[in-house]
Formats: structure tokens, C-alpha cells, sequence
């Protein structure tokens, strides 16, 4: 019985920053733009979260850097294919590169090490707030898209660009906030990393999960609550490879794939087609 | 005038990026202009820097063609890194069990075995994206996780040293190893890795011009890309085209093993790439989606990864993980670009 009440426990940690990043990306992609920076705009919120709690000793003051950090690296992104029009995957290619090369540049600048922060003490963590915070935004996040001027919007912006401009939508500026707003969710499921869950930022600490976030937005069929089980789906999994590791038999790799495989029998249609926003990835001219 | 014209835009990103990484540098605390020419300075030195140079883009120019193949039938894959890692496996594979086989017979067996491993890999997400229209990005990136999580499940569980701390499998036969350069090249000596899988990716890049731009299948595929709807509307099969392009495409990709395996290691060693699945989407970029800007971009990159270790060292503050802040630049301005072309031809498409 404990077993499992522990393993819940562990699939609710291991979700947190899963849904955060992948509720993130649902605007963002909701509102047209295809988003795989998650996982830069996670190690971009995961470092600079570490690294400000680090000089402040104030883990909401670096909660707060570790947001503006993931505001403006999505801004980067918004810029290029929203202003731009450049590839959306590209763009993101290019700024999850990066972000596996800033963080770790900086860090050798700032503490001397090659990749990671100083350990934070015990009392400078925040390891409840973003989970009541990711589970709080899957109903606020269906409110704001079914119920609010906003959401309608956003929704109208990613499935027919050309409708809504016509019907008075300024299409850029939806995109822009949306494209922002992933990034800040991004970076809080970043932060939970460096300073909930542990309490120092690694290289590389995201470990592809900016990636099983997005692979959960779309298991999830771009919907919030049912992201939010693809997100309980995947962070099962995972702590179910992390309670296995060198006790069971089955090795962890299989666990590990899982997710993926879903991914890709549910976009291939072999259990319920999972259908993208019409627009997605379509950069848009303004006629005029 | 025009091919002027096509070098103009690559190298004005590269500037930019290297004038905002200029800017990183003496943020963190050193100076620019002494990075930069330790960075290139120590990629150019005779035999040691140009031989890793080369040797560090042989890998780069296969990754680069595979994105750049797939590019010219409009699909972006990112699942270069994947291929490459099943093929890597597999093809050690092979060398592991037949290890007693003869040379003239193994290692025509292992080329073809990194050429099949990759182009199945590839070949997949085209199969899934032509008959059910999922999506290549998602889905190569799915598969890149699988492949690496496959790769070292037989690794760990199968094919390790006993008692090795180090998660690799055993070495190939002696039958399978390739010729470094240093056998056929007088006063370039035989400790540089650099070996026949770079003359290879050079022959792969004729290969590949002329299959794009002298075969029908080649044509097929870039109208493909150029334009679906008309493509069809022609009589291409465009669904074939997909599938296809996405084969050789992991098939390119895949010939990373020979390099690797074949000629460097002699063994597969689980986390080998640098990412040169990603870097092979800025050298395609960089290179404009042409063999020949292949080459020249890898060159490029692999400069920067050599030069890299040095400026690690040798810098006060500066890592090599400057590198991949300049990739990542340098993807960034050419993509706001040279991707113009590629959405502006989706919209025709949607139209």
C-alpha cells in the first residue's frame, strides 16, 4: 500500500514540470505557433531561477528572474516567426541549441563549474508551490480558452488567422502573448527542476522533458485536462523507472520509451486521431 | 553572379553570429578578438588542427546531406541524431558478430548495414507522415529518443565488457576497421583519426547532387518539395516521394556509423554523437540545402568544435559550450531567412 501511495506521489512530481511546459506550449500552439523550444525555455527558466535564488537567497525572487528569462527567450522566438516569418521549427531547433550552450557558458563564468550552480540550502527551495500551481492551471487554462474574450481569440487566431483578422483580431499581437506566455509556463516547469525537486541547476538537467511535454500536448489532443493526464500518464512512467531502477527485471529503457511510442501511434491515428490546430505552423501575412 | 549570390546571405549570418557571440564572450569576462583566434587559429594548424577539422566534419557533412535531402522534399528532419544511433549500433553489431569474417566481405557488409539501420529509421516517420499524415517533427523527434533508449538497452544488457564501467560494447573484428588517412597521406601522421569515411561523405555529397538534380527520381522529389499540389497534379507520386526522401535521408545519416564505428572506435560507445543529428540541421541551412554548401558548412562547424576544446582550455572563462552558443545564433539568423521560402510555399499549398 505505502509502495504505491509513494509512487502516486513521485507521478505527481514528475508531472509538475511536464504540465507546466506542456500547458505552456498549449497556448502557444493553440495560437498557431508550433513550439519545441520548450525544452530551451526550460533550461533558460530552470538556470536563471538557480542562479538569482543563488544571489538572493529568495527562491521567489529567482522564481520571478527565472520568468523573465523564459518571457524573452520566447520573445526571441516570437520575433523570428511571428515578425520574421521563419521556420517555427527551425526557430525552436535553434534556441534549444542554444540553451544548451548558454547556461552551461555562464555557469563557467559565474561559479567556475563546468555546467552546474551551487547547491542551494534547504530552506531557499520551493517544492510544493509549482505543483499546486501546474494543477491550478489546467482548469484556469480551459476557462481562459473556452470562457474569456482572450481565449476565443487565441483559438480563432490558430485555427483560421485570416477570419480573425478580418473580424477586427490584431493575429501578431495574440501570438506574441501567447508565444510569451508559454515561455514564462515553460520556465516555472523549469524552475520546479532546479529549485523544487533538487536544489542546484546541472547541465543539461532537463533531460528531454521539454520534448515528453510537448509529446503530452499532443497525446492530449491540445486540450488541458486531457494534457494534464497525458502529463500523470508520463510522470508515471517515470517514477515508475525511477522506483524499478536496479530492483526489477524489466529494464528501465522500456519504461522510459513508453511515451514516445504513445506519441506516435496516437498521431499516427491507431487509437483516436489527435488533430492539430489548423493554422499551426502557418506564418501569416496581414492583407493590407 | 548567382552563386555570389547564395554565399552572401550563409556568411552575413555567420558575421552576426559571430558579432553577438562576441558580445557573450566579454560578458563572461574574456576578450573577444583572443577567443576567436584561438578558436579558429587552432583549427588551422598543420597536421593536428586541420586533421581534426576534417575528421570532426566527416560526421557533419553525412547529418548535414541527410537534412538537406529531406529539406528538398519539404520535410524538416530532426531525427538525424536517432538514425545515426541505430545505425551505429547496428553496424557494430554486426562487426561484433561476424568479427571473424574477412575484411573484403565485413566491411562492405557494415557499410551497407549503416546504410539499411539509418534508412529504415528514416523511413518510418516518412511511411507514418505519407499514409497518415503525422507529422515528421514530432515524429522523428519521438524516434530519436527510442533509437538512443534502444541502442543502450542492448549495450548495458547484451553486448558490455564484463566488469566495463563504461557503457560501451565490445570491440568490432579487426576485419571491419577502415584505413585512417594517415596510411595513404605522407607526413600526416596515423594517431589523428581521421579515416576513409571522409572521402566517402565527399563521394556521398557527388552522389547526392546528382541523384537531386540529374535523375527523375531526384526531380520528383524537389517538385515534391517545391510544391506538393502541383507535384501531384503532375502525376508525382508524392506520398512515394516522402517515404523515399526519408530514406535516404536516415540513410545518410546512418554512414555517421561508418565514421564512428568503422573508423574511429572500433566499437559502439553509447552517447558518441555531440549532436551532430542538430548540427546537421545548421550545416543544411547554413549550406543551402546544396551539397556542395554542405561541405563548406561543415567545415565551418567542424573548425568550431575543434577550435572549441582549445578554447576551453586555454581561455580564463570562456568553455567550448561557446560553440554551441554560436550554432545556435548562427540557426537563428539563417532561419529567419532562408525559411521565408519554405512557409511562403506551404501557404501556396493551403490556398
Amino acid at each position: 500500500m505505502t509502495i504505491i501511495l509513494i509512487l502516486l506521489a513521485s507521478a505527481v512530481r514528475q508531472a509538475t514540470p511536464l504540465l507546466l511546459a506542456a500547458l505552456g506550449g498549449l497556448y502557444s500552439e493553440r495560437s498557431g505557433v508550433i513550439n519545441i523550444a520548450l525544452e530551451g525555455l526550460m533550461l533558460a527558466g530552470a538556470f536563471t531561477s538557480a542562479t538569482v535564488t543563488h544571489y538572493s537567497g529568495n527562491p521567489w525572487v529567482g522564481l520571478a528572474a527565472g520568468i523573465a528569462a523564459g518571457v524573452l527567450v520566447a520573445l526571441v522566438h516570437g520575433v523570428a516567426c511571428i515578425r520574421f516569418k521563419a521556420d517555427q521549427v527551425v526557430s525552436g531547433t535553434a534556441i534549444n541549441i542554444l540553451f544548451l550552450g548558454v547556461p552551461a557558458l555562464l555557469s563557467g563564468a559565474f561559479f567556475e563549474s563546468t555546467g552546474a550552480t551551487p547547491q542551494l540550502p534547504q530552506g531557499q527551495l520551493m517544492p510544493i508551490a509549482p505543483i499546486v500551481l501546474a494543477f491550478v492551471l489546467v482548469p484556469v487554462t480551459w476557462y481562459v480558452l473556452n470562457r474569456t474574450p482572450f481565449g476565443l481569440r487565441l483559438r480563432a487566431v490558430g485555427e483560421n488567422p485570416e477570419a480573425a483578422d478580418t473580424a477586427g483580431v490584431n493575429v501578431a499581437r495574440v501570438r506574441f502573448a501567447a508565444v510569451m506566455l508559454s515561455g514564462a509556463l515553460a520556465a516555472i516547469g523549469g524552475a520546479y527542476l532546479s529549485i523544487g525537486q533538487s536544489s542546484l541547476f546541472a547541465r543539461n538537467m532537463t533531460a528531454g522533458r521539454g520534448f515528453i511535454a510537448l509529446a503530452a500536448l499532443i497525446f492530449g489532443k491540445w486540450r488541458p485536462v486531457q494534457t494534464m493526464l497525458a502529463c500523470l500518464l508520463f510522470g508515471f512512467a517515470e517514477a515508475l523507472s525511477i522506483q524499478m531502477q536496479g530492483v526489477s527485471q524489466v529494464p528501465v529503457q522500456f519504461i522510459q520509451i513508453v511515451p514516445y511510442v504513445l506519441t506516435i501511434v496516437v498521431l499516427a491515428g491507431f487509437i483516436g486521431h489527435s488533430r492539430a490546430p489548423r493554422a499551426l505552423g502557418v506564418p501569416y501575412q496581414e492583407k493590407r | 553572379m548567382k552563386f555570389l549570390r547564395e554565399l552572401l546571405f550563409p556568411l552575413a549570418a555567420v558575421v552576426a553570429a559571430f558579432a553577438v557571440g562576441a558580445v557573450v564572450v566579454l560578458a563572461v569576462g574574456d576578450n573577444p578578438l583572443s577567443t576567436y583566434t584561438l578558436l579558429i587559429g587552432s583549427a588551422l594548424t598543420w597536421p593536428d588542427g586541420i586533421g581534426y577539422t576534417l575528421f570532426y566534419a566527416t560526421p557533419l557533412i553525412f547529418t548535414g546531406l541527410a537534412v538537406a535531402v529531406a529539406f528538398r522534399c519539404g520535410l524538416l528532419n530532426i531525427g538525424a541524431e536517432g538514425q545515426l544511433y541505430i545505425a551505429a549500433f547496428m553496424t557494430a553489431w554486426v562487426g561484433i558478430t561476424l568479427a571473424s569474417w574477412p575484411a573484403w566481405l565485413l566491411v562492405p557488409l557494415c557499410f551497407l548495414t549503416a546504410l539499411l539501420a539509418g534508412g529504415f529509421w528514416g523511413a518510418v516517420p516518412g511511411v507514418l507522415k505519407a499514409r497518415f499524415g503525422a507529422h515528421e517533427v514530432i515524429t522523428t523527434i519521438m524516434m530519436n529518443f527510442i533509437a538512443v533508449a534502444l541502442a543502450s538497452y542492448f549495450t548495458q544488457y547484451h553486448y558490455k565488457p564484463q566488469g566495463d564501467p563504461i557503457l560501451e560494447t565490445v570491440p568490432i573484428g579487426e576485419g571491419a576497421h577502415i584505413a585512417r588517412l594517415g596510411r595513404f597521406v605522407p607526413g600526416f601522421p596515423e594517431r589523428i583519426p581521421l579515416n576513409l569515411a571522409f572521402p566517402v561523405a565527399l563521394l556521398a555529397c557527388l552522389l547526392v547532387y546528382l541523384f537531386l538534380w540529374r535523375t527523375r527520381w531526384g526531380y520528383e522529389i524537389r517538385a515534391t518539395g517545391a510544391n506538393p499540389a502541383a507535384a501531384l497534379y503532375g502525376g508525382i507520386a508524392t506520398g512515394k516521394q516522402i517515404v523515399l526522401a526519408m530514406s535516404i535521408s536516415g540513410a545518410l545519416a546512418g554512414l555517421v556509423a561508418v565514421n564512428e564505428v568503422l573508423g574511429y572506435r572500433y566499437r559502439y560507445y553509447d552517447g558518441f554523437s555531440a549532436g551532430y543529428g542538430f548540427t546537421g540541421i545548421a550545416v543544411a541551412l547554413l549550406g543551402r540545402n546544396h551539397p556542395g554548401g554542405v561541405i563548406l558548412a561543415s567545415l565551418l562547424f567542424g573548425a568550431l568544435l575543434r577550435g572549441g576544446l582549445f578554447v576551453d582550455i586555454f581561455t580564463e572563462h570562456v568553455s567550448k559550450d561557446l560553440v554551441m552558443v554560436l550554432q545556435g545564433i548562427i540557426i537563428l539568423f539563417v532561419a529567419a531567412e532562408a525559411l521565408f521560402r519554405r512557409s511562403s510555399r506551404r501557404r501556396i499549398k493551403s490556398v
